[in-house]
């Protein structure tokens, strides 16, 4: 094995493809995509060069400005909720259902493999107010409370988007940290309740510092997912009303493929890229201080 | 193994690879569908929700046209239409435009196309075939007024638009045909004080609700209230022009569109009129379909009225102005317009506004050759409003970039829903089409 790994000729063999395959689909066209945000034009009528224009404009546009404040905003929010309520059913999982879990760990990783259109559909469904009131609205009329347009102002739609991706995700994340729960030695556990922690305390002090690696890379994933939040938002909102639900994807796809302005979008893929990048050095600094520390 | 055989083996591999690769690139490009040589047929691109056009030239295609399917045979693409511009501008840069195509969703797309040598310069065609006078004037007038003074485009509908409303809800309610816009509310003052929705209209879509802003801008400031916008010699932001989205904003405020009208989709809003639930429909002669098919229609075709969109008192505008349009826009291909393809069009021109009336209902810009009975008395009336028609308006996206088109669009629930004001609906709207 030593002597296959260590021929410069067989990592070659090895890599090489993959390698250029990775460059073909993946290097190339991010190179060819910052190279269209200096220009200006369309397939049909061919490009031009525009210099830093398209970066001028994404600084006053205010359509930008409010998707990347809807980003962060939304990216902040799900994260928090998908990763809090992942853990919580984890630790249920783990220290109170115990071995009787399966079914509910079933139950609960379910909507993580539904079709996000599918889901979309389903809480338009249960939050509509016309032709007929939804499930919701239905209860709040059984209280004597008027029915709300929970699509008909963009706060509203945001946080029906909110409770619906942290719901379909919060199962892959309860998993994903049970695995991380499990992996405490019960030896440890053991001596912490001797030593009369319990209940929270025991959570707080032993449960949570010893799961924090795979609290990190729960996070990391989740900031990423969430900054580029597409597919949910068009299933359920489309953006709307106005552009009231529209992320920086959303309006970055709008720009280059509804509105012909591929150089435009270009620079707001740009743009995108960088705050996922920041974003994620910031994690990572975080998460390595963190795992030193501990 | 001698080592000039290695050698060989090595090239020989280098050079299956190089193929491959060359294959794949080759693969991905966009050279494979050029449409340089003759068409092999008569290629139609529609969009998945007009089902009409595309039946009607099936039926053209084994009856009338059959020596012209035979010579050249109709095969017909759909695309849902959200997807229509992404895929015109890829077939458009790879050369790939089929013989004929649902146009984009805004005129703009069409003029880019047309620009850029795309699109079949359909005036110098049509009369080259002899067939020019098969279209009604007033379509063709319609098409120019769309794009830029051109033919760009086939007539598959001409439509115009108005309010249709529920006569026996009026009759019942004391209403008579509103004729001013201040009757208009007081009729629909009257329908929501008895618990019934004044009017149907799709936010889902948005553009039924945009319609009555540019129905109320026609009416007070003249036909050419949108062209001065287009020219930039008035604005969105204009105080009158706000005044327009004021009034419209107002009735939603007073609920006369019913709860939710942002979630209400085409056919739900198209339903509620259908099945008596709302007193009035803003929309366009294609709904005739709808109403003479009592599947759909609970109220009846004979119950159904149709009424100019109503006068400002005081404006520049006048009733028998009508906001007309083509539909969805079916334009023709350069490239691919050669003799087989000509007399296709021929036999269309000659022959599609006679079957579309005839076995959809649907009114056309192409001359009925062969006489038609009207399916109802509602239908009469549009088609008499039709002939009888002096002057044309369009719409009010009709002349925005496709920007400005879906801003307009789904900004417009908001309108009526209260969470946007009219000012800055207009200045949305108005910011949306400067952008461009």
């Amino acid at each position: 094995m030593h002597r296959v790994l260590g021929d410069r000729r067989a990592i070659m063999i090895l890599l090489g493809p993959a390698l250029l395959l990775y460059t073909l689909i993946m290097l190339v066209p991010m190179v060819w995509s910052l190279g269209y945000s200096f220009t200006k034009g369309n397939s049909i009528e061919g490009f031009k060069g525009n210099g830093l224009a398209n970066f001028t404009r994404l600084l006053d546009d205010p359509a930008v400005h409010d998707a990347l404040w809807f980003t962060l905003k939304y990216a902040v929010i799900v994260t928090a909720g998908q990763v809090i309520a992942g853990y919580l059913l984890a630790l249920l999982y783990v220290f109170f259902l115990k071995k009787a879990s399966a079914l509910i760990r079933t139950l609960a990783f379910f909507p993580v493999i539904l079709p996000t259109v599918a889901v979309g559909l389903l809480f338009q469904k249960l939050f509509q107010v016309a032709p007929q009131p939804g499930p919701v609205n239905s209860l709040l009329n059984a209280f004597g409370l008027e029915s709300i347009d929970f699509f008909g102002s963009a706060s509203s739609a945001f946080w029906v988007l909110i409770i619906m991706d942290i719901w379909r995700s919060m199962g892959f994340y309860a998993v994903l940290l049970f695995a991380g729960l499990v992996d405490i030695p019960d030896e440890v556990l053991e001596s912490a309740r001797l030593d009369g922690a319990s209940g929270l305390r025991l959570i707080r002090h032993i449960v949570l510092p010893l799961s924090l690696p795979v609290l990190m890379s729960s996070l990391i994933f989740s900031v990423n997912g969430t900054l580029k939040v597409f597919d949910s938002v068009v299933a359920l909102t489309n953006g709307g009303p106005g552009n009231g639900t529209t992320p920086l994807t959303l309006y970055m796809f709008q720009s280059s493929f509804t509105y012909s302005e591929y150089g435009y979008g270009s620079a707001i893929a740009l743009l995108l890229t960088v705050v996922c990048l920041l974003v994620s050095l910031a994690v990572y600094r975080v998460s390595r201080r963190d795992n030193t520390e501990s | 193994m001698p080592h000039r055989t290695i050698r060989a083996r090595r090239l020989t591999i280098a050079s299956a690879g190089v193929l491959s690769l060359a294959a794949l690139v080759t693969a991905c490009g966009g050279g494979g569908g050029g449409t340089s040589a003759a068409p092999k047929d008569f290629k139609y691109l529609s969009v998945t929700e007009n089902t009409t056009t595309r039946t009607a030239l099936t039926t053209l295609s084994t009856s009338t046209c059959k020596a012209e399917n035979d010579a050249l045979p109709l095969k017909v693409e759909t695309i849902p239409q959200a997807q229509l511009d992404q895929k015109l501008q890829l077939l458009a840069g790879q050369d790939a435009l089929p013989s004929m195509f649902a146009a984009g969703n805004a005129p703009a797309l069409t003029k880019q196309l047309a620009k850029g040598g795309k699109v079949a310069d359909l005036a110098m065609e049509l009369e080259r075939l002899g067939v020019l006078d098969q279209l009604e004037p007033a379509a063709v007038s319609t098409i120019k007024a769309l794009y830029g003074g051109k033919l760009m485009a086939l007539p598959y509908e001409y439509n115009i638009e108005g309010i249709f409303y529920n006569k026996k809800l009026f009759q019942e309610n004391g209403i008579a045909v509103p004729g001013t816009w201040d009757e208009l509310l007081v009729a629909a003052d009257k329908l929501n004080a008895k618990g019934i929705q004044p009017f149907s209209a799709s936010g889902a879509q948005g553009w039924p609700l945009t319609r009555l802003i540019s129905g109320y801008l026609y009416r007070s400031l003249g036909p050419d209230a949108l062209d001065k916008v287009d020219a930039g010699t008035a604005k969105l932001t204009d105080p009158a022009y706000v005044k327009a989205a004021e009034e419209i904003a107002a009735l939603g405020k007073k609920g006369y569109f019913g709860k939710g009208v942002g979630s209400i989709d085409y056919d739900t809003a198209m339903n509620q009129f259908l099945t008596g639930k709302s007193g009035m429909f803003y929309m366009g002669s294609w709904a005739l379909a709808n109403i003479a098919d009592p599947k759909q229609n609970k109220v009846g075709a004979e119950n159904v009225g149709f009424m100019p969109f109503p006068a400002v008192k005081g404006g520049k505008g006048s009733i028998d102005q009508y906001p007309s349009n083509i539909g969805l826009a079916v334009t023709l291909g350069s490239k691919a317009f050669d003799k087989k393809t000509g007399a296709w069009v021929s036999c269309i021109a000659k022959n599609f506004g006679s079957t579309a009336l005839k076995d959809h209902g649907t009114i056309t810009g192409f001359k009925v050759n062969t006489p038609v009975k009207d399916s109802s008395e509602v239908a009469g009336t549009v088609r008499k409003t039709i002939s009888s028609s002096q002057q044309n308006v369009l719409w009010f996206e009709a002349l925005f970039s496709t920007k400005a088109t879906t801003i307009s669009n789904t900004s417009a629930p908001g309108l009526v829903n209260g969470s946007v004001s009219p000012q800055k609906f207009m200045e949305t709207v108005q910011a949306a089409l400067g952008s461009q």
